[in-house]
């Protein structure tokens, strides 16, 4: 551990101590694993894309990871309120943006999600996830506080929004990540069980529409509840790689399965740690996950102001369900998504992403003179 | 951001109060809520700590299905994945295999050598050292290329594990290898015009290799081996059977076919001489001519059986009809005798047994020339025949056809066709009467036969069938019998069309054998060029003596594998008495 005294006052310092440790630790842990893994994903993602250099992932990957770090150490250093107003940018801009791939975007496997300028693409919806969760935690906080304005109304149009955007690229699993977070914010924010209950109907209804509208949604599903009726080459590619790794996988280096997996270095990161490392790397992850969950429901749960209270648990349940949704994929639990493992994916609009979304996180649990409950 | 900077310096007027952004009212009514405001954030830890077991559920789920997956799932998971993986090294040519699932191509991953100049120290040196592990390399070739102004020089291609290890060994700066997939044929010879081969860069150049390409591909991309019509054992049976014929008749060459009638199928087709596919350089261009499919020669008599079912079809003449064959007719310029002339009145029977031309000729030219060309054009003898070999090749028909030609082509003269076109043409004749076209590729079992384009009456096909049998009974073809699986057969001896003639004593004795009688199945057809003949058989070469008791051994040998019952052979002369009888 670095030696910094209790008693020093500087920003730094004041900064190391009030911050969660243990989620810092945890977040970095990710990082690393992500680089680790892009070091047996990246040759065999260039390989198959014929890009000469076998590292070429690996160096953007290292690229991003440190630039990401660097994000999430700058936001976790802002308060609450200066935290709520970088999230209310954020979600303008990303908004913005957004609504600018429907319009000069570049499509990609059928969704035009993202923006190109300077040899960088950026994928702006993932950073509207984040956003939306911080402010509308503030809007549902606000509500319960008895706020003149119609926040909670004001919550619902901004997620509205964001969803229709969502559905416009389209984006159906993104759609569902942040409708569940969404939800389950507003279960947390205190509002009445029927509304929840109402919410939840409507987002079923919502996924059945899906089905039925979009091809690719149907596609998915049919071939996830009868595989016989579609290809189902990655998910079949990924189960054979956590079958063939084992208790203590291949070795590093020794993985097949990444040559076939086209996605094998982003959606199905996962599957390539199971391979070469086995079962104790998947174990590995998913608890860091278990951890990073742990701590920032926690941390939640012992907050004493409502908007940080909001904000860190829909924060936490952000990064845990992308987490839980990928990895779900990845063992076949759920139909495909298309959805990033936070930290440990290739991928520079996840990786910053999910460094803000940590980032924030983090500037949401810093202990602060009387934001949390006295222990007893 | 104004507003921000305006917040943060009323904070620091107000140190204490961490609720500046609002006004006195506001925090009035605050303070008043606080109870509630209490009892609400009470109520949400609740939750939270809901949201966190629900959390806690699902991240066990994770955890159990995948030790469920990585530790149970096992076994049939690691063993697709291999098997993938090695059709991908393949670059998605798929194997080939026979009917029966018995490998015949197959690709093999090796190392080819290669050297960057620049890098290599020693040219003399690295040569000298490379010769002593690859004895076959030429020293001062190879030291020659490693002096070339060049990034990239081939040394060797296609090495071995052990090869590349003992030049690993060596350790010399600037040579390394690249991964090669090679196609290996495993039986060498076997069927080696049929499979033809595939260019250094994996692309077929000849036989099925090049006739099936894209299909080899498709299986390969769905990682499954390609299967063809040929069946291996029969192909080695007939294979051998020809070679022991050439060495015995002292042959320039050999080819055979073995048929399916009903489906079309080719199970066996071989061409002597052969050659490894493994190495198609270091073999005679001669060699590597698919004489079965893409030789063309006049088949002789055989045609007779065409000729017969033309006239029988056609309701000129019935197997009782008369023809003078007392004395050579003359056609044009052409005066056309009898070999073993009777030089009497024959019947059409007799005319085909005796395999009469004078015989023939009148037949046909009764039928017509039109008449004629449109029956072999159904037997697909005047087109060049279906089948995914590329090497097939057109017949040679002649642009005129006058009377002459009529005459000449009634007894297999004036065209010229490929032994698997006449093989075709006999299968119309077993099938009862039906064209179909023979093809490479398996015909599944239980799936509907092809619709053959009907070329004569079952009843002719049927008359036929039965004076084929007479001839293997009674006729020139005794030595084509096998016990038991009641062959019939044609003979065909041409003489070979030499210097602007024919020549006598160069032959091309063909037997054309469909089996068995009753139900017939099979088509063989065997052709021997220019045999010879040996005092075993009299110094005749003819068809009789030479390719009848070749193909009647092949039936033997065939027929038990193929499944084909043998008949009890006291129920065999009543059989053929009340076919020529009716």
């Amino acid at each position: 551990m670095i030696a910094i005294s209790r008693t020093d006052r500087s920003a730094f310092a004041e900064w190391w101590w009030s911050v969660d440790r243990v989620l810092l630790g945890t977040f970095g842990l990710l990082i690393a694993i992500g680089f680790l893994l892009s070091l047996a994903a990246s040759p065999a993602a260039a390989d198959r894309l014929s890009i000469t250099d076998p590292f070429h992932f690996l160096y953007r990957h290292g690229f991003y990871a440190g630039i990401g770090a660097a994000v999430m150490l700058a936001l976790s250093s802002l308060d609450p309120r200066g935290a709520r107003r970088v999230a209310a940018l954020i979600l303008l801009g990303a908004m913005a943006l957004t609504a600018a791939t429907l319009v000069m975007g570049v499509e990609v496997k059928g969704a035009t999600r993202w923006l190109r300028f300077a040899g960088f693409s950026l994928q702006p919806s993932e950073f509207l996830k984040p956003a939306l969760i911080v402010i509308a935690g503030w809007l549902f906080a606000e509500q319960r506080r008895g706020t003149a304005a119609p926040a909670a109304i004001i919550a619902f149009v901004l997620y509205l929004a964001c969803v229709t955007l969502l559905l416009l690229q389209p984006d159906f699993g993104q759609t569902v990540l942040l409708t569940t977070a969404f939800g389950a914010l507003f279960f947390l924010a205190g509002m009445p069980w029927i509304w929840t209950a109402a919410l939840g109907a409507m987002a079923l209804m919502g996924s059945a529409a899906a089905y039925f509208v979009f091809p690719h949604v149907a596609s998915r599903v049919d071939r996830f509840l009868n595989p016989e009726s579609g290809d189902t080459y990655q998910i079949d590619r990924a189960l054979e790689a956590v079958g063939r790794g084992g208790l203590f996988g291949r070795g590093p280096g020794e993985g097949e399965v990444k040559h076939f997996l086209p996605d094998a270095h982003t959606d199905f990161i996962f599957a390539v740690a199971a391979e070469e490392f086995g079962l104790l790397a998947c174990l590995l992850i998913t608890g860091l996950f278990g951890v990073v969950i742990w701590r920032g429901l926690r941390s939640a749960l012992r907050l004493n102001e409502p908007f940080m209270q909001l904000a860190a648990a829909g924060l936490t349940l952000l990064l845990g369900l992308q987490a839980f949704i990928n990895i779900a994929v990845n063992l076949h639990l759920v139909p495909p998504k298309g959805m990033t493992l936070p930290f440990i994916s290739y991928g520079g609009s996840s990786m910053l992403a999910t460094s803000v979304t940590a980032g924030l996180l983090l500037a949401m649990t810093r202990r602060r003179p009387g934001v949390y409950e006295r222990s007893s | 951001m104004i507003g921000g900077s305006r917040v943060r310096l009323l904070r620091r007027e107000d140190a204490p109060a961490p609720l500046t952004e609002r006004t006195a009212v506001h925090t009035a009514r605050r303070v008043a809520l606080r109870d509630e405001e209490k009892t609400a954030i009470e109520a949400g830890r609740g939750r939270i700590a809901a949201v966190g077991l629900a959390f806690a559920l699902g991240f066990v789920m994770l955890g159990l299905r995948a030790a469920d997956l990585a530790l149970l799932d096992k076994p049939a998971q690691a063993v697709a994945a291999v098997a993938e993986a090695e059709s991908a090294k393949r670059g998605g040519r798929a194997d080939i295999v026979d009917r029966n699932g018995e490998i015949l191509a197959t690709t093999l991953d090796t190392h080819s050598l290669y050297a960057d100049p620049r890098k290599v120290w020693d040219a003399g040196e690295t040569a000298k050292a490379l010769v002593t592990v690859l004895p076959e390399l030429n020293e001062a070739r190879t030291a020659e290329r490693l002096r070339e102004r060049r990034a990239f020089v081939w040394i060797a291609r296609n090495l071995t594990p052990t090869q590349r290890q003992a030049v690993f060994s060596l350790g010399l700066p600037g040579v390394g290898f690249i991964r090669e997939p090679k196609r290996v044929y495993p039986r060498t010879r076997l069927a080696s015009h049929v499979l033809g081969f595939t260019d250094i860069d994996g692309e077929g150049s000849s036989g099925l290799e090049l006739g099936l390409e894209s299909d080899l591909r498709e299986y390969g991309e769905r990682g499954r081996p390609m299967p063809v019509s040929i069946d291996m054992r029969v192909q080695f049976a007939l294979a051998d059977e020809l070679r022991a014929a050439q060495a015995e008749f002292s042959a320039l060459a050999a080819a055979g076919v073995v048929m399916d009638v009903k489906t079309g199928e080719v199970l066996a087709m071989a061409s002597l001489p052969d050659f490894d596919p493994n190495r198609p350089t270091d073999s005679d261009p001669d060699a590597r001519r698919n004489r079965a499919a893409s030789s063309l020669y006049e088949m002789g008599s055989t045609f007779k059986a065409f000729t017969v079912a033309m006239a029988l079809e056609d309701g000129v003449a019935d197997l009782e009809s008369g023809y003078d064959a007392s004395k050579p007719i003359k056609v044009g310029n052409h005066v056309i005798h009898d070999y073993h002339a009777e030089n009497r009145w024959l019947t059409v029977s007799e005319i085909f047994t005796h395999s009469s031309n004078i015989g023939s000729s009148k037949m046909a030219l009764e039928v017509g020339a039109d008449r004629q060309r449109a029956f072999l054009e159904g037997l697909g003898l005047l087109t060049r025949p279906a089948g995914e070999l590329p090497e097939i090749a057109d017949p040679l028909v002649p642009q005129h056809w006058g009377e002459a030609t009529t005459a000449t082509v009634s007894f297999g003269h004036g065209v010229a066709v490929t032994p698997l076109a006449t093989a075709s043409a006999f299968a119309s004749i077993a099938n009862g009467g039906k064209y179909v076209q023979p093809t490479f590729k398996v015909h599944p079992p239980g799936r509907e036969l092809p619709e053959g384009k009907r070329i004569m009456s079952a009843t002719t096909s049927q008359n036929v069938l039965d004076l084929m049998r007479q001839v293997v009974t009674e006729g020139t073809g005794r030595k084509a019998e096998a016990p038991g699986y009641q062959v019939a057969g044609k003979t065909g001896t041409a003489e070979k069309p030499k210097n602007g003639g024919y020549s006598r004593k160069d032959l091309i004795s063909s037997f054309a054998a469909i089996f068995p009688h009753d139900e017939p199945r099979y088509v063989v057809l065997v052709l021997l060029d220019e045999p010879r003949g040996t005092p075993e058989t009299f110094g005749y070469a003819t068809a009789g003596w030479t390719a009848a008791p070749t193909a009647g051994k092949v039936v033997s040998r065939i027929a038990p594998m193929l499944g084909v019952d043998r008949a009890n052979p006291d129920s065999e002369p009543q059989l053929i008495a009340a076919n020529t009888g009716g």
